[in-house]
């Protein structure tokens, strides 16, 4: 298309994403990155967003399995639909095409975890007794600074798909591509609240994370030198910590976030 | 068409109910009767759900009677509130103890709680005054309260009755709808039958 | 338009309320005039230069012209599939497998409504069947598979499983798409290619999922559609196959099972039942009347786990009955395409013969029939739901597949007696439960010889719920992790033919 030289681009103005909203920082502050005034977001922010995670958490998990596993596999539709975009702005659309297919990939596990990590156990007794695994609540996740897009995927997908909500702090140097993410979820039936996209200073939002009496599990993949500091924080509400992967996918990846409840019932006439 | 001209029929007997004539009855025989000898057609009562939720049937059941005993001829209907009944076997059971105690008519709610009437809820009460009339001979009245906004969901709720409860329902002496807001999406529908245009609400008076 | 009458100083009732016709359109749906058999990605003429006419059930009403494939088209197709799956199905990467079903899945939903027409018009069942159960089921069943192309090693952990090459598929005409849903689904998750012969009276649906590969651009030759009667499924069971799956009658199953005796070719089958509906006398009675109602009601009870048996525990009887026979009076036989319609036609003049027939043998036998006031339409293949009570253990109705709305009810006074009669058959594919209390269900699960047990439900199917059958109902499972198994290969010894 022929454009006139003199057009100004309509710059995007970028924000966090909490409760299925794109707001401001409470506190009103910015930091620059990647050449962009980006959100700094607060402890305030990071209370408001353990909210909303709260909040939807319960009809999250309370959706058919089935249903989780297209919502998700819709985020890659949208996604996969944007992937200029995210390759010019993480410069490696092979990136793109890898946190697409992790998408896709955990996805389709959504209605396999309890054929997996469930079993139905023989007990000693007349007695019918089954185990199944369930979400553990709210997930508290730290994604490493790089590589931008598919760190955050590799962290985000394994929590939710089992009916997690999550409030995530994106890559501190490079959170543009997490801010977009959050565009897509916003387009992709997503239900609000479910996952929460924080942008500004690990140091200042991660402990807060770990010190929330109301978050269930924390992912520090990407705390680097922080992690004793926040494992000890995170002991006060007995949280479960995770340390994951970005380069690997599997169902263990998705266990860590999840809860195992056994279940009897006597068995007689 | 016919269902239409049910609604309209049901309306205007309606009108005459709600007038000033039909008065909530609380606290027992008393009341009750004072109400009566105002000039009441119908007398409404709430059920005691403390006491039914803390599995007191007998106070309950002893409450409905003595209304009933105190306002004689005149109907009463006894209101369940579902809404804070928590479970359907609750609905079926509070809906037998009320008949027994000799309500007229059960309700679903005051119609103040926004959804109490839904198809489940008064599927269960149906069922549960079909299956009296069936063991007795005895015809109690339903009235779906909360919840009914259009005349989609009524004619659900019609269509609910006469499956289960027969053309012999289909009367206002045994059926009526508790819904303010229904007349005008009735009258709206009416229009755009004749019409064949969607309506809006601006051209239907709300007095 | 309904009287209204009046009665003494009461308010007017209605003297009748007929609902008013809901009717789904048809014009959602083009249909050919001919169609040709799907073979390598495109439509071919049959090498057997024969046709013949499939029809509306309803009104017999012709709808277009099947290839009637012979040997030499089966045979064309097998090939053709082998040369699939060994030119670049079986080497392709796990995932891409797995993003064609996804693909395949989506499109599925996005055309549901005029797959959920066609269906009905083909096959005679109720739109609101078709919409709700049959079109929703399929696509999930691809979705669901889809999930797992990718991750086999977390299915069969420590073991190394490879596709077996190609699986020939023979389904029935009672669910014909969700059918070839459950076949085609976990056989291309396991990396194998297929031939599918649809049954001979519905055709259509499968033709025109033929589009919908299309549209998701699966490599040609991978599915491959033969249509044709009887005849093509005996050629495709001797051709040059893997593996053959089938879902039909038990006697077409034990004729299959002889033939591939001694060649080595895996087999599942899902066959025939005589489903137990099993009710205590603590059930909540009007859901149970409404569980036995879907349990042999639904689909015209053209089901092969329909609850075709009723055991009534003595002490509930006589309420049971009475209500059962009431709710049989609010029952709508009609139109397939009219959204009020519960009970649609019947399949064929073939099956009608035989439900005809059987149905003559409960009366002579001294069965009591009941059957409602119900008006059938002139043409068309149709049949009245009954009941048949005072029903022996040794009538024909008690013993064989009636496969039609036709209920046979008898007693029981004990839970060891109810599950001495439900096991007492050849057949095992279902059983229903129905009672307040937990631990009695888990009992009668335990004891119960099938394969699916529904306790106070009926008719519940999910693409993570493995289903099939105890005894002559058949063997092998479709549906959940176990579905995947008929399909793959895990001897250490065979060839490697998968990479990643």
């Amino acid at each position: 298309m022929a454009e006139r030289r003199d057009r100004l681009p309509v710059r995007k103005t970028y924000k966090l994403y909490i409760g299925g909203a794109f707001p401001r920082s409470e506190s009103g502050r910015t930091y620059e990155a990647e050449g962009q005034n980006v959100a700094r977001a607060s402890r305030k922010d990071v209370r408001d967003a353990v909210r909303s995670a709260r909040a939807a958490q319960p009809k999250w998990a309370g959706m058919t399995a089935y249903n989780r596993g297209q919502v998700l596999y819709r985020v890659a539709e949208m996604l996969e639909a944007r992937t200029r975009e995210f390759a010019e702005l993480t410069g490696d659309e092979a990136e793109v095409h890898a946190a697409v297919d992790r998408f896709v990939w955990y996805a389709g596990w959504a209605d396999k975890l309890a054929q997996v990590l469930g079993s139905a156990n023989p007990v000693a007794g007349s007695y019918f007794n089954f185990t199944v695994p369930e979400p553990t609540g709210v997930v508290g996740v730290l994604v490493p600074d790089e590589p931008p897009l598919l760190g955050l995927v590799s962290r985000l997908a394994p929590a939710v798909v089992g009916g997690n909500a999550a409030v995530v702090v994106a890559s501190e140097s490079r959170p543009l591509a997490a801010i977009e993410l959050a565009e897509v979820l916003a387009t992709s039936d997503v239900p609000g609240g479910v996952v929460n996209l924080l942008t500004g200073f690990r140091s200042e939002l991660a402990p807060v994370l770990a010190a929330h009496m109301d978050v269930n599990a924390l992912d520090v993949t990407g705390a680097d030198g922080d992690i004793p500091e926040l494992e000890r924080l995170a002991a006060d509400n007995v949280k479960r910590v995770v340390r994951g992967s970005v380069e690997d996918q599997s169902p263990w990846e998705i266990a860590g976030f999840l809860e195992l409840k056994t279940v009897w019932h006597p068995m007689g006439v | 068409m016919l269902v239409l001209r049910l609604l309209e029929d049901q309306i205007e007997r309606l009108r005459h109910a709600v007038a000033p004539s039909a008065q909530h009855a609380r606290g027992g025989g008393a009341e009750a009767r004072r109400v009566v000898e105002l000039g009441a057609d119908e007398v409404d009562m709430v059920v005691d759900r403390g006491a039914f939720l803390a599995g007191r049937y007998a106070k309950v059941y002893d409450e409905i009677v003595q209304v009933k005993e105190a306002v004689g001829e005149t109907h009463l209907k006894v209101i369940l509130e579902v809404g804070e009944l928590g479970t359907y076997d609750n609905v079926r059971r509070a809906s037998l103890l009320a008949i027994a105690a000799g309500a007229d008519f059960i309700k679903t709610s005051t119609g103040k709680l926004s959804s109490s009437a839904t198809l489940p809820v008064t599927l269960v009460m149906l069922e549960a005054i079909r299956d009296v009339f069936d063991e007795t001979g005895r015809r109690v009245g339903m009235k779906p309260a909360g919840g009914i906004r259009n005349a989609k969901q009524a004619v659900q709720t019609l269509v609910l009755v006469h499956e289960t409860l027969g053309l012999d329902w289909l009367t206002p002496d045994l059926f009526r709808f508790g819904a303010s807001s229904l007349l005008n999406d009735v009258l709206m529908q009416i229009r755009k039958q004749k019409t064949g245009r969607y309506q809006s609400p601006d051209y239907f008076t709300i007095d | 338009m309904a009287e209204l009458e009046q009665r003494g100083d009461r308010t007017p009732v209605p003297s009748k309320w007929d609902y008013a016709s809901a009717p789904e359109s048809r014009e959602i749906v083009t249909l050919a005039e001919r169609y040709g058999l799907f073979i390598g990605g495109e439509f071919v003429e049959p090498r057997s230069g024969d046709y013949y006419e499939t029809i509306a059930p309803a009104d017999e009403e012709p709808l277009a012209e099947i290839p009637q494939a012979g040997a030499e088209d089966v045979a064309l197709a097998v090939s053709t599939a082998r040369e699939a799956f060994e030119d670049g199905w079986s080497a392709a990467a796990p995932a891409v497998r797995a993003k064609y079903l996804f693909r395949i899945a989506r499109i599925l939903q996005e055309r549901s409504r005029e797959f959920a027409v066609l269906e009905s018009l083909n096959g005679g069942k109720p739109i609101r069947e078709s919409r709700d159960v049959d079109l929703p089921l399929a696509a999930a069943h691809f979705f669901y598979y889809a999930g797992w192309a990718d991750k086999l090693e977390y299915a069969f952990p420590h073991r190394r499983p490879k596709p077996l090459g190609v699986a020939g598929q023979i389904i029935p005409w009672n669910f014909p798409l969700l059918m070839l849903a459950w076949k085609i689904a976990p056989a291309l998750a396991a990396g194998n290619t297929v031939v599918l012969k649809p049954a001979e009276t519905t055709p259509l649906s499968a033709l025109l999922f033929c589009d919908v590969l299309r549209q998701a651009e699966l490599p040609p030759g991978v599915v491959n559609i033969v249509t044709g009667d009887g005849a093509t499924g005996a050629s495709l069971v001797k051709s040059d196959v893997d593996k053959i799956a089938f879902t039909g009658s038990t006697e077409v199953g034990k004729a299959i099972q002889r033939e591939l005796a001694g060649t080595g070719k895996k087999l599942t089958l899902e066959l025939g039942g005589k489903a137990a509906n099993i009710i205590f006398d603590d059930c909540a009675l009007d859901q149970a009347i409404e569980g036995i109602v879907n349990g042999i009601y639904f689909n015209q009870g053209h089901v092969c786990c329909a609850g075709s048996r009723l055991l009534v525990q003595e002490s509930i009887y006589e309420p049971l009955i009475e209500k059962l026979k009431r709710r049989l009076t609010t029952l709508r036989v009609g139109d397939p395409l009219d959204k009020n319609t519960d009970v649609g036609a019947i399949n064929s003049r073939q099956q009608l013969d035989k439900i005809e027939e059987l149905v003559a043998a409960g009366n002579e036998e001294g069965a009591e029939i009941y059957q409602p006031p119900c008006r059938l339409p002139e043409k068309g293949y149709w049949f009245v739901p009954t009941v048949f009570t005072n029903v022996a253990q040794s009538y024909r109705i008690a013993q064989e597949e009636i496969f039609g709305p036709v209920l046979s009810v008898l007693t029981f006074r004990t839970p060891d007696e109810a599950v001495e009669k439900a096991n007492n058959t050849p057949y095992g594919l279902s059983a229903g439960v129905w009672t307040e209390k937990g631990s009695r269900i888990l009992w009668m699960a335990q004891r119960l010889e099938a394969g699916v047990i529904w306790a106070n439900t009926y008719n519940r199917f999910d693409p993570a719920s493995p289903f099939g059958g105890y005894k002559e109902s058949g063997f092998g499972r479709e549906g959940g992790l176990h579905g995947l198994e008929p399909y793959l290969d895990f001897r250490e010894d065979s060839t490697e033919v998968t990479r990643g």
